[in-house]
């Protein structure tokens, strides 16, 4: 069915980083800026995204066949939405507290544009084996970006990190680290870092190929001088 | 023949010189004007000192250290020409330690020069890209991250026994039960009051803006359209209710209102191009401050207003671009 296929473990990895939801998709952009108040919040979000993300690319990529394109959107919705109604009775009856931190939004998984965006994108044009690894690298790379974020806000924001105290009492809890605010300076300075790690990446690269080019140039105007005192002598 | 040599004396070539235009240069650098600023800014300083102990001094100077220092890591890392001598980072972390509450913390004030540096300015790409005026952007997060800190006054030296004191316009505002507490305009004027560090001397601000207006660094449409406006919204309110709503000329001593209007609406970056457009950005930066002082939650509005304005720069900009010559309206 692709036009190229790129192996297995490929499929989990670009999740990770060449293709992380936050970072590199930009998707997934509400549960991000709203929930990562602390380090746990983050890791609870990203798990039960990552739940209903792998379960829904299973379901969706199985019923593929069968589901008539013009109502495929209506069709992921409901899969969706049953895999989220699964994720918050379960939380609300084995971990009530983290289901009260994260309110509203863990039904709002229902919209989040990444899963929704990996059931079009992927899950409908590829077989279940790609779509669990798929799902499962998503999900991974999501929950990393969201406890990285909620960490980050944590320790500047109440001092603690997994609730344990990590910066002395000296330290002024900066208080727009827990508020919105917070959130988008946080992941505008994360974006602001990676883009720049890549970009030193891809200069990198570059000046090395630059070399490259002009050692094979040197060594064939080499040959080519040698070739003419060859022809003249 | 032979003999009359003429001695042509030696014609010196013209000079051609080529270049492309400007042709016309002006005597004025960035450099010139930002060192004017710092010094139009000193009245304010001194003010703050005699007013408020000389601890002040090192808060200035650890905000300018901050911002220069955080320029300076921020050129280098990025390998771009290093721009310390032109000012502007002097003039940021100088306005930065004028609009924190006196003896404030060192390390905060610090922060806040940081973040006003490399958040307010050099993510968008340095001098003259930032859309919102970099002193505030980090006056925005001290208050954001600290508010007991940001909103502890310390009383100035001339003022009865007392270790904090009340802003005039917390005083007006926030009385505990009772009358709405109006302190005097002379006070006001002066600057024996509560306040940031370098915003209570309406004469020392009045001092420094002079200079700017007589040499042009700073276009006066700004400040006198918000003092117009300041004169009209807060003094319908003041009609309407005279006994809660300060005097409109009151409230322009009261606050930040002069050194916002002075030093930081007239930021040559921050705000609008055109004339007409200076009229509306001052006239919208003292409707959103009558607003929130008389209205909202806050205090004070200034910084809010100004940032909000800022924001609607560009808007601005494009509405009131005057016709091109030959254009038809």
């Amino acid at each position: 069915m692709m036009s190229k296929q790129v192996s297995y473990w490929t499929e989990f990895y670009k999740g990770l980083y060449d293709q992380n939801p936050i970072f590199r998709q930009v998707l997934g952009m509400c549960p991000t800026l709203a929930v990562t108040v602390s380090g746990p919040n983050g890791l609870a979000m990203g798990l039960a995204t990552s739940f209903v993300l792998l379960f829904s690319g299973i379901v969706i990529s199985s019923l593929k066949n069968l589901i008539p394109k013009q109502v495929r959107i209506a069709a992921y919705i409901v899969v969706i939405a049953t895999f989220v109604t699964i994720v918050d009775i379960v939380m609300k009856a084995k971990f009530p507290e983290m289901s009260k931190d994260l309110g509203p939004f863990i039904p709002l998984i229902v919209v989040n544009c990444l899963i929704l965006g990996r059931a079009e994108g992927f899950s409908s044009k590829n077989n279940i084996t790609r779509s669990v690894l798929d799902g499962l690298g998503m999900g991974v790379g999501f929950t990393i970006g969201l406890t990285i974020l909620g960490g980050i806000r944590e320790i500047l924001g109440s001092r603690t990190i997994f609730g344990l105290q990590v910066l002395p009492d000296a330290f002024e809890p900066w208080v727009i680290m827990i508020l919105p605010a917070g959130a988008f300076l946080t992941l505008g300075l994360l974006f602001g870092l990676l883009n720049f790690v890549e970009l030193k990446k891809k200069t990198k690269k570059i000046k090395e190929d630059q070399q490259r080019a002009l050692a094979e140039i040197k060594k064939l105007t080499e040959s080519s001088e040698e070739d003419l005192a060859v022809k003249e002598g | 023949m032979s003999e009359t040599v003429t001695t042509t004396p030696e014609v010196k070539k013209p000079e051609l010189k080529l270049t492309s235009s400007p042709h016309l240069h002006s005597t004025w650098s960035t450099q010139k004007a930002m060192w004017i600023v710092v010094i139009s800014i000193l009245p304010a300083l001194i003010s703050g000192v005699l007013f408020f102990g000389l601890y002040q001094l090192i808060v200035v100077f650890v905000s300018i250290a901050g911002a220069v220092l955080t320029e300076y890591a921020i050129k280098y890392f990025r390998n771009q020409r290093i721009t310390i001598t032109d000012g502007s980072a002097v003039i940021t972390g100088l306005l930065l330690g004028l609009i924190v509450p006196p003896n404030f913390s060192l390390v905060l004030v610090f922060l806040g020069s940081v973040v006003s540096i490399a958040i307010g300015k050099e993510v968008f790409g340095g001098l003259g890209y930032n859309i919102f005026n970099p002193a505030l952007v980090g006056r925005a997060f001290l208050q954001a991250a600290f508010p007991v800190a940001m909103t502890t006054w310390s009383k100035p030296e001339f003022a009865p026994d007392a270790i904090t004191s009340a802003t005039p316009l917390s005083a007006w505002k926030f009385v505990d039960g009772g009358e709405p507490f109006f302190t005097a305009t002379e006070n006001l004027f002066y600057g024996n009051i509560g306040g940031s560090i370098g915003e209570t001397s309406a004469l020392a601000i009045l001092l420094g803006g002079a200079l700017l207006f007589v040499l042009k660094i700073a276009n006066w449409r700004v400040p006198a359209a918000m003092v117009v406006g300041m004169l009209v919204f807060g003094g319908i309110f003041h009609l309407l209710n005279p006994e809660n709503y300060p005097t409109p000329v009151d409230q322009i001593f009261m606050g930040g209102f002069l050194f916002g209007a002075i030093f930081m609406a007239t930021d040559w970056v921050s705000s609008p191009v055109t004339n007409k457009g200076m009229y509306i950005y001052g006239l919208g930066i003292a409707l959103i401050i009558v607003m929130i002082r008389l209205f909202g939650g806050l205090p004070e509005g200034v910084m809010y207003a100004i940032l909000l304005m800022n924001g609607f720069v560009p808007l601005i900009n494009r509405y009131t671009r005057p016709v091109i010559f030959g254009e038809e309206k």
